[in-house]
């Protein structure tokens, strides 16, 4: 079975057009991921094609800077520069086994629509992205790598022209091409089956880490921190450890200005009564009537007023906690890792290290670095030269 | 609130069918609010004055997943102009008298204040029934409960690609009307539409009558659908897109809904 809810989480709130698609792509992601050839090609070309397994490393200079070992899993270095290789390719290969040949998909920060457009070109399949007006201009870079992978990047003026419509954008495409078309969500986010999908293609981080780190060290971390917008690398990180008691899980979301400030990214720390936004019931900003509110953060992954399902359960349950980070400490944080450490960590995963920093406890923290910071060069700057 | 009988809002729902005496009711769809709360009461009204047998008014949501271009840039426009699920609920209020309401609006606007708390503001308001577009049958049980519970005819929906079985399981839970989209898409004007084949399925499958939207903008299009058997016929997009166009608003809807209405009588 696939996971349809996480406690009183997930759900599927679509358009009853898309209901048959979904019962759909779930019957075929049941029979696909346990079938050993679809296991096979995906693990070859993870390896060959993307260069896992992603190596562990020890922070040195980091870790003098926290007071204790920081291991970074580096998925900074998976081929397109973050981890959202991992679910888009495993999501193309089950679409091209599933007859549907036109890809659609919706990026915040472009990382998810370049890996998809790559994984796309790889397996010759048509792509369409959809992205927020405002994220095209802060992440140009992203815009013409997608353009040059032969995808068709599709502008999206409603609203604050970021994820949120981006995804809304993709959802309608996706309802009236349904017949052709798969849409590979980037997050553990949407309608069941996407955030088990999701997480499932995601998990290799959580299990490789988990291995490397017993092989290297023979020990289990006292915490594992990652970065949360909708929560893909974060519940992919998780996963592994979730049966390891003695392991505290961290999830790290955009402050942005404040929390108080109204201008953050943080569903899950805010707290307020669950909603539905894109098609599943989790943690939400919103307003009184439900109006779905506007997210903010520095980071265009993380500027996103909703959050994965299952993230919201594993709250509940008190198996994970979930901490927030201003715009200014994520900021500092990635120059402060550019100068310590010769790596330049994606905005998004330079909260998760800013919280590690801060805060101590715990003999070993494994943080899991998501993606490189290229694509934040220009956003950065700006705001580091203020 | 005793006054009102439980199926009171279903009941309704049918007599206004069954009033049409064999021929297709029109129901109009707004958006509350559009193109602001005074602006839209006007329109409610026109929609009346031109003819509506029922009224389908919708909600404005953040995130209308369902909609397509034209509905969704109203929808940005009411809430930019102020409106909340209160004030479109005043509009309802004043419209109930004359016509049967059918609230359109969003899961999560229902699940905020909660099923049971939203049904009994439809009641307060007047409404006969609630079609909400993303709460498929499998996540509508609460709501349902709710509505019956209140006297608000919850209204589900099948689409082009709603498989045989489920078309029975949602056809037996149908209440007031089966609301049967006639596109595989959001709304909007088509120029080519063909409801036959999903009119003739929903209405195989349906204790109460079929009404049939998404797409259809022309009165010749209302027209075809009502002769290949539909009991009711569902403008949106073209209206909205009348309201928003025209320098008197009211009048303008109210001249399309009239030429609507004329087509289905024929």
């Amino acid at each position: 079975m696939i996971d349809e809810r996480f406690g009183p989480y997930g759900g599927r709130y679509v358009p009853e057009t898309l209901m048959p698609a979904l019962a759909e792509l779930a019957a075929a992601w049941e029979a696909v991921r346990d079938d050993a050839d679809y296991r096979m090609e995906l693990a070859e070309l993870l390896r060959d094609y993307a260069g896992r397994p992603t190596p562990l490393y020890l922070a040195r200079r980091l870790s003098e800077a926290a007071g204790r070992p920081v291991w970074l899993k580096r998925e900074d270095l998976l081929h397109t520069g973050a981890h959202k290789l991992n679910n888009a390719l495993g999501q193309c290969l089950l679409a091209r086994r599933m007859g549907k040949r036109r890809i659609i998909a919706e990026t915040g920060a472009g990382q998810h629509g370049v890996a998809t457009a790559t994984a796309c070109a790889l397996l010759d399949l048509e792509c369409v992205v959809y992205m927020g007006e405002e994220d095209m201009r802060r992440q140009r870079p992203n815009v013409e790598r997608m353009g040059l992978l032969g995808a068709t990047v599709a502008p999206v003026a409603a609203g604050t022209r970021t994820l949120k419509e981006a995804t809304s954008e993709a959802i309608r495409d996706w309802t009236t091409n349904v017949a052709t078309t798969h849409y590979v969500i980037g997050s553990t986010v949407g309608p069941a089956p996407y955030p088990a999908l999701v997480r499932d293609l995601q998990r290799v981080i959580g299990d490789e880490a988990r291995a490397q780190l017993l092989e290297r060290t023979g020990r289990l971390p006292d915490r594992v921190i990652a970065c949360v917008g909708g929560g893909s690398n974060a519940i992919g990180t998780f996963t592994a450890f979730t049966g390891d008691a003695g392991v505290e899980l961290i999830g790290v979301e955009a402050a942005g200005e404040g929390l108080d400030s109204g201008r953050h990214g943080a569903p899950l720390t805010a707290g307020g009564r669950p909603g539905v936004l894109h098609g599943s019931l989790s943690a939400v900003l919103q307003d009184a009537d439900g109006q779905i509110a506007e997210a903010h953060s520095i980071s265009a992954g993380l500027d996103y007023p909703g959050s994965g399902p299952e993230h919201a359960h594993l709250r509940d349950t008190g198996r994970a906690r979930y901490e927030a980070v201003s715009d200014a400490d994520a900021l500092a944080a990635f120059a402060h890792t550019a100068r310590l450490e010769g790596i330049i960590p994606a905005l998004e995963s330079s909260h998760a290290i800013a919280w590690t920093l801060a805060n101590p406890g715990g003999e070993l923290d494994l943080v899991c670095l998501s993606g490189r910071g290229d694509k934040d060069l220009a956003e950065a700057l700006e705001r580091l030269g203020d | 609130m005793t006054e009102v009988a439980a199926p009171a809002g279903a009941e309704r729902i049918s007599s206004a069918f069954a009033d049409r005496a064999g021929r297709a009711a029109l129901m109009p769809y707004m958006m509350g609010g559009f193109p602001d709360l005074p602006t839209s009461a006007r329109i409610a009204a026109a929609y009346a004055d031109g003819g509506a047998d029922l009224v389908e008014l919708g909600i404005p949501f953040s995130d209308p997943l369902a909609d397509g271009p034209v509905i969704a840039a109203a929808g940005t426009q009411a809430l930019r102009a102020g409106a909340t699920v209160d004030g479109v609920l005043g509009v309802c209020e004043e419209l109930a008298p004359r016509v049967p309401v059918v609230v359109m609006c969003y899961a999560n606007l229902v699940l905020a204040p909660g099923p049971d708390a939203f049904a009994a503001a439809l009641t307060a308001a007047g409404a006969s029934g609630l079609i909400v577009p993303d709460l498929p049958l499998e996540e509508a049980s609460g709501v349902l409960e709710a509505c019956d519970a209140h006297g608000v005819a919850l209204v589900l929906l099948v689409a082009p690609t709603t498989p045989e079985e489920r078309l029975a399981r949602i056809g037996a839970q149908a209440r007031g009307f089966l609301y049967t989209v006639a596109v595989t898409g959001t709304t909007g004007e088509r120029d080519a539409l063909d409801v036959g084949g999903v009119v003739a399925r929903a209405r195989a499958h349906a204790g109460v009558p079929v009404a049939v939207g998404f797409g259809i903008g022309t009165p010749e299009q209302a027209a075809a659908a009502a002769a290949a058997g539909a009991d009711g016929v569902i403008v949106g997009s073209r209206l909205v897109r009348a309201a928003a166009e025209a320098a008197d608003p009211a009048g303008a809807v109210r001249d399309a809904v009239a030429g609507f209405a004329a087509a289905l009588s024929r």
